[in-house]
């Protein structure tokens, strides 16, 4: 549990207690309409569906019907089967489950980088603020599909499926914590000379429990943000890369590589557009659901 | 004057430095990543030990990453860019061949982007009964992976050059449409509409004046978002560009091509938005 004053009361402090995990998932969703309530119906039965699939015996993302490739939909395979007969309804519903927990897991890095990083600027200033803002400038100043091929072409020709898929997501939770680090930093930079954080400061709080236990919960509302925001970007990053090759390797299937079978003329049918239609949905939904329009997407 | 010219000159060494430390962050990441030492050519069966050897000896030129940088920005400063050891030719030549594949395709890309943005953002406020409809369009755009977007305007035989447009367009139209709506509630845009000025006046006389410098850096971010765009767009789309040619260097772990291509993008995003800034200050200033 974090304990943290809220910028208020001249002189009383009251400390307000607030759980690690809440920053990320406890802040108060929109509420009311019903596109809203239909988007999180629609990503919760997704979600659960990719879960599901684990628990159907026999279904199995690398299983291959050797006898049934490229196969059209049928009542067996309602999404028909890929150029190995691996069952695509299966492939694409345990590539929702990777997509969306690794995209969730890489934001969360992300904003947790974002912190340490753009809260050191902002609550020590001066150099090191300088210093960290000309990295944040570099890093911004490059397009992130460049600098993702770039890093994530780095890896061995013979890296093994977990570790080409754990690097491509550790990969955009390394490159993408630039553009929340600079607002955090301005947060962190309001909070500085707050008479909370001074109060705590001639109390002698040491600084690292000024910053993770009285400004970090007042933070919360941006690191909430940036967390919502940065989901979709990296579903929609992971795609473009997955669609380039440089996603995770076969057999393990998410999203990007299963939209590259796009690619083959021979396997161009209606029904390989489904994961293109599945991060449309969800990514739909995410901006529907994200109180500011995630419209950094 | 003298003022202005220090500033130009500290501006302008300033976005040198930044797109040098680039171009060897670069340099320094792709030589220490586990997967630069591969070579595909290893498995080349044809190959016999003198030529793999050849190939060992190409790696061991490459191991010091300061030496090499250093000697490549000392050949760049003479107009040698070096040559690319996947393609076997003069980066600059690369370039220069396809640079102008690029270019048409960002400024049908920037251009088509922002007119389509601005026209239908300029209507959603005008006209709320649009309003949802673009916004929804919108919001449809910015949700599809743009390599998908890509492959299916391959596939429908549609234009290929205009997929940029399409993928900036919701980007810019959110922004847009905020700027503008806040921009039609002030009171002197108000007052002048009862006044019974008409729509173009408005615009041009009251509205542009005041979006003026997020136009402006709104202009030089899209420029580095539709070279973002292009890569995916280029590669799908076999389009000889400066964007699969990123994807190229970037694949074949080409460190001359990529530290070349990183020092390009650098400066280019630097420019626009050094640009960008200026500009801005400049009609903060009038």
């Amino acid at each position: 549990m974090l304990e943290a004053p809220l910028p208020g009361g001249r002189g009383s402090v009251e400390p307000v207690r607030v759980s690690a995990a809440s920053i990320l998932l406890a802040e108060p969703r929109p509420q009311g309409s019903g596109m809203t309530k239909l988007a999180e119906i629609i990503l919760v039965v997704l979600l659960t569906a990719s879960l599901a699939i684990g628990l159907v015996p026999g279904a199995s993302y690398s299983h291959q019907n050797r006898d049934i490739t490229a196969a059209a939909p049928s009542l067996k395979f309602p999404l028909g089967t890929d150029d190995l007969g691996r069952d695509r309804l299966t492939r694409l519903l345990y590539a929702t489950r990777i997509s969306m927990l690794l995209a969730a897991t890489a934001a969360a890095a992300t904003i947790a980088l974002a912190f340490l990083i753009g809260g050191l600027a902002g609550y020590y200033g001066g150099l090191c603020d300088r210093l960290i803002a000309s990295i944040l400038d570099l890093m911004l100043s490059l397009p992130w599909l460049f600098l993702l091929l770039a890093v994530r072409a780095l890896l061995p020709l013979n890296a093994s499926p977990v570790t080409s898929l754990i690097a491509t997501y550790a990969m955009m939770a390394a490159v993408g914590w630039a553009a929340p680090a600079r607002i955090v930093r301005a947060g962190v930079r309001n909070f500085r000379h707050s008479e909370f954080v001074l109060q705590a400061r001639a109390q002698g709080c040491p600084e690292t429990r000024v910053l993770l236990r009285h400004i970090l919960p007042n933070l919360r509302p941006v690191l909430v943000a940036q967390f919502w925001t940065a989901i979709p970007v990296f579903i929609l990053a992971e795609a473009n890369l997955g669609f380039l090759g440089l996603s995770a390797s076969d057999p393990f299937p998410t999203w990007g590589t299963l939209l590259k079978e796009l690619q083959s003329p021979l396997l161009l049918r209606p029904e390989a557009f489904a994961p293109a239609v599945a991060i449309a949905v969800s990514l739909l939904c995410f901006k529907l659901i994200t109180p500011w329009g995630g419209s950094q997407v | 004057m003298r003022r202005h010219l220090g500033k130009i000159v500290r501006q302008f060494a300033a976005l040198l430095a930044t797109a040098a430390i680039g171009g060897f962050l670069a340099a320094a990441l792709v030589r220490n990543g586990p997967g630069f030492e591969a070579d595909e050519r290893d498995l080349d069966a044809r190959l016999n030990d003198g030529s793999r050897a050849a190939i060992r000896a190409e790696h061991e030129e490459r191991r010091d990453v300061v030496r090499g940088y250093l000697h490549q920005m000392r050949a760049m400063l003479h107009g040698d860019f070096g040559t690319s050891y996947s393609l076997q030719r003069p980066i600059g030549e690369l370039i220069a061949a396809r640079l102008p594949v690029t270019a048409q395709l960002m400024a049908i890309g920037v251009g088509g982007g922002w007119m389509l943005a601005f026209a239908l953002a300029l209507a959603a406020v005008l006209w709320p009964a649009v309003s949802r409809t673009v916004g929804a369009l919108s919001t449809i755009a910015l949700c599809l992976p743009s390599a998908a977007l890509a492959i299916f305007m391959f596939v429908a035989g549609g234009p290929v050059r205009a997929i940029i447009a399409l993928v900036l367009f919701p980007r810019l139209f959110d922004t847009l449409h905020n700027l503008f709506q806040a921009a039609y509630e002030r009171p002197h845009v108000l007052t002048a509409r009862a006044k019974g000025v008409t729509g173009p006046g408005i615009l041009f006389h009251h509205i542009l004046p005041i979006c003026a410098p997020e136009l402006l850096a709104l202009a030089g971010i899209s420029v580095v978002m539709a070279f973002g765009v292009a890569i995916p767009v280029e590669t799908l789309c076999d389009l000889p560009g400066l964007g699969q040619l990123a994807w190229k260097a970037a694949t074949a772990r080409d460190l001359p091509l990529l530290v070349v291509m990183t020092l390009m993008i650098t400066l280019l995003t630097q420019f626009c938005n050094t640009a960008a800034n200026w500009l801005t200050r400049e009609e903060q200033a009038c």
